[in-house]
């Protein structure tokens, strides 16, 4: 898809009006969970504008970490020599993401259903995938566990479909009371942020609905990227776009050059 | 007792054709000229374990080392696919390769069991996931005390692990901070291990947060400088993002990834990290 949104004329791209509204959704103080690329893009601008003292957690065990500029791996030095706390990777799991301290994980995906249930293993088959995606990763326990979840990817009909080609992290299974009978502790996805809006799930049903939309995009130009029969919550929002202040912070936030040193 | 030798030595006398090898390092400390070393010794029919098989595991794969790829997240952190691995499930090149998946917690818990002498660990994880369904070392189990249904994962108890560590004495105790990832769990759960580091120094000074070794939990300790490049040694160098990024164009075409590994692994002219003590 293209990387500017032309509808707007604005000056803003797509991926920064999502990478801001997701940086909106986080509260000051809380822990959050953070993936590489748009997760940890949006958890250090939120750090950086409305919430300073919020808590990102990389599955590295970096605990606490402040980076000044947005690392290319969940595991850069940048992460362990600003956290507060390192921790090995069993300990990672099991004390702070099994055990549930973690308020908020981030999650992308190459599939999502309209259960919020995700794939990121195998396209088609999985004995004979026509593609071979990365597998699991920390991503099934966080969306077991962590209090609630944001999943953070782009609208497409490839990536937005009825039924995912394999469950590699569970949203609400195959609808109500699915997660209390799987023995899941956490809330599950409570948000689908994409490039034309934000979907959130109906509590009775489990099912993903569309509940606000960016400037200069319809519920049409959604339904047009989702492959199941989307439904519109009663109240659309129209959700602003990005504000000078938020632009200007994610663009020095995404330029900032590393300045990672060998020192001991 | 740890023996300090060559690193060529090490791998020779550590790890044999059809061995199961795991090589840990979580993005920091990976052991990569150690992984370079077995491809230059040709070893074949390995099962590599990693949770995240990494650049390290991409170049093993599309040298025909491996048979089988135990693994959790088999992608180039921040950069996309491992076109290695790809070509090899999903095309067979250069031989097919059988994988079993789990997710991180799953991985982690089986080194953690395999290092604690137990048969399987105990965690709360991979329910309604499709990933039990393709592992034969996942199943579900009842609490005894809570009656609450969890989820039990084999231990893993490698062969051989092989490790980076910034430092080791001259007794082949060893010494690493920073990131530590799983390494302690996968050196204790495995048979022989093999720890290549920066430097070996008279005396281990404590560093914050450091993990030890015991020179007796140790078979070989290797001095190969910058050997986890292009991972890093946090007070040593720093990670080469740079070359995450140009591996995506090296990795995705057979013939620049043959070419590369002639070049710089299995050619004359190929630098032999640690050749030296």
């Amino acid at each position: 898809m293209s990387d500017t949104v032309s509808e707007t004329g604005g000056d803003y791209t797509a991926d920064e009006m999502m990478t801001v509204t997701a940086a909106r959704t986080l509260r000051d103080g809380m822990t959050c969970f953070v993936g590489i690329g748009l997760p940890s893009a949006a958890a250090n601008l939120a750090r950086a504008t409305h919430a300073p003292k919020l808590v990102l957690v990389y599955e590295s065990g970096t605990i606490g970490a402040k980076p000044g500029w947005l690392p290319l791996s969940i595991g850069d030095g940048v992460l362990a020599q600003t956290a507060d706390a390192v921790v090995s990777v069993p300990e990672i799991f099991n004390y702070w993401i099994q055990a549930g301290r973690i308020d908020l994980g981030f999650l992308g995906a190459a599939q999502v259903d309209k259960f919020g249930n995700i794939n990121t293993t195998a396209i088609g088959d999985y004995a004979r995938p026509k593609v071979r995606l990365p597998g699991a990763g920390g991503a099934p326990e966080i969306a077991a566990s962590c209090r609630e979840v944001t999943i953070v990817l782009r609208q497409s009909l490839r990536a937005f479909v009825e039924r995912v080609d394999f469950i590699t992290s569970v949203g609400f299974g195959d609808g109500p009371g699915a997660r209390q009978r799987l023995g899941l502790t956490g809330a599950g996805p409570q948000k689908i942020i994409t490039d034309l809006g934000v979907l959130e799930p109906d509590p009775r049903t489990g099912e993903f609905l569309l509940t606000g939309v960016y400037p200069e995009v319809s519920a049409a130009d959604v339904q047009g990227r989702t492959g199941w029969e989307l439904r519109v919550a009663p109240s659309l929002a129209q959700l602003p776009a990005p504000d000078s202040a938020e632009l200007s912070a994610l663009r020095r936030l995404m330029s900032a050059e590393p300045s990672e040193g060998a020192s001991r | 007792m740890a023996e300090i030798v060559s690193l060529a030595a090490a791998v020779e006398g550590a790890i044999h054709d059809g061995d199961t090898v795991a090589m840990e390092g979580f993005t920091h400390l990976i052991p990569h000229a150690a992984g370079r070393e077995v491809i230059r010794q040709r070893r074949r029919d390995l099962t590599l374990v990693r949770m995240t098989p990494d650049v390290i595991y991409d170049q093993l794969i599309g040298a025909g080392c491996a048979r089988k790829l135990v693994f959790s997240w088999g992608g180039n952190p921040g950069v996309g696919s491992l076109h290695r691995f790809r070509d090899a499930v999903e095309n067979s090149w250069p031989a097919p390769l059988e994988i079993e998946e789990h997710s991180h917690a799953g991985m982690a818990n089986r080194y953690v069991a395999g290092a604690s002498g137990l048969p399987f660990a105990v965690l709360r994880g991979y329910s309604g996931t499709g990933l039990a369904a393709h592992s034969a070392n996942i199943a579900d189990i009842t609490c005894p005390f809570t009656g609450e249904r969890l989820t039990a994962v084999a231990a893993l108890r490698p062969d051989v692990t092989v490790i980076h560590a910034q430092r080791a004495d001259r007794a082949g105790n060893v010494q690493f901070w920073g990131i530590t990832g799983v390494q302690k769990e996968a050196v204790l759960a495995a048979r022989r291990s093999v720890v290549t580091v920066e430097e070996i120094v008279d005396e281990l000074d404590p560093r914050p947060g450091a993990v030890v070794l015991p020179a007796w939990t140790v078979s070989f300790v290797a001095a190969v400088p910058g050997g986890a490049h292009p991972s890093y040694a946090l007070g040593y160098s720093a990670r080469d993002n740079d070359f995450y990024v140009a591996w995506d164009a090296i990795s995705r075409d057979r013939e620049a990834f043959t070419a590369w590994l002639e070049r710089e692994v299995l050619g004359p002219g190929a630098r032999r990290a640690g050749a030296a003590q």
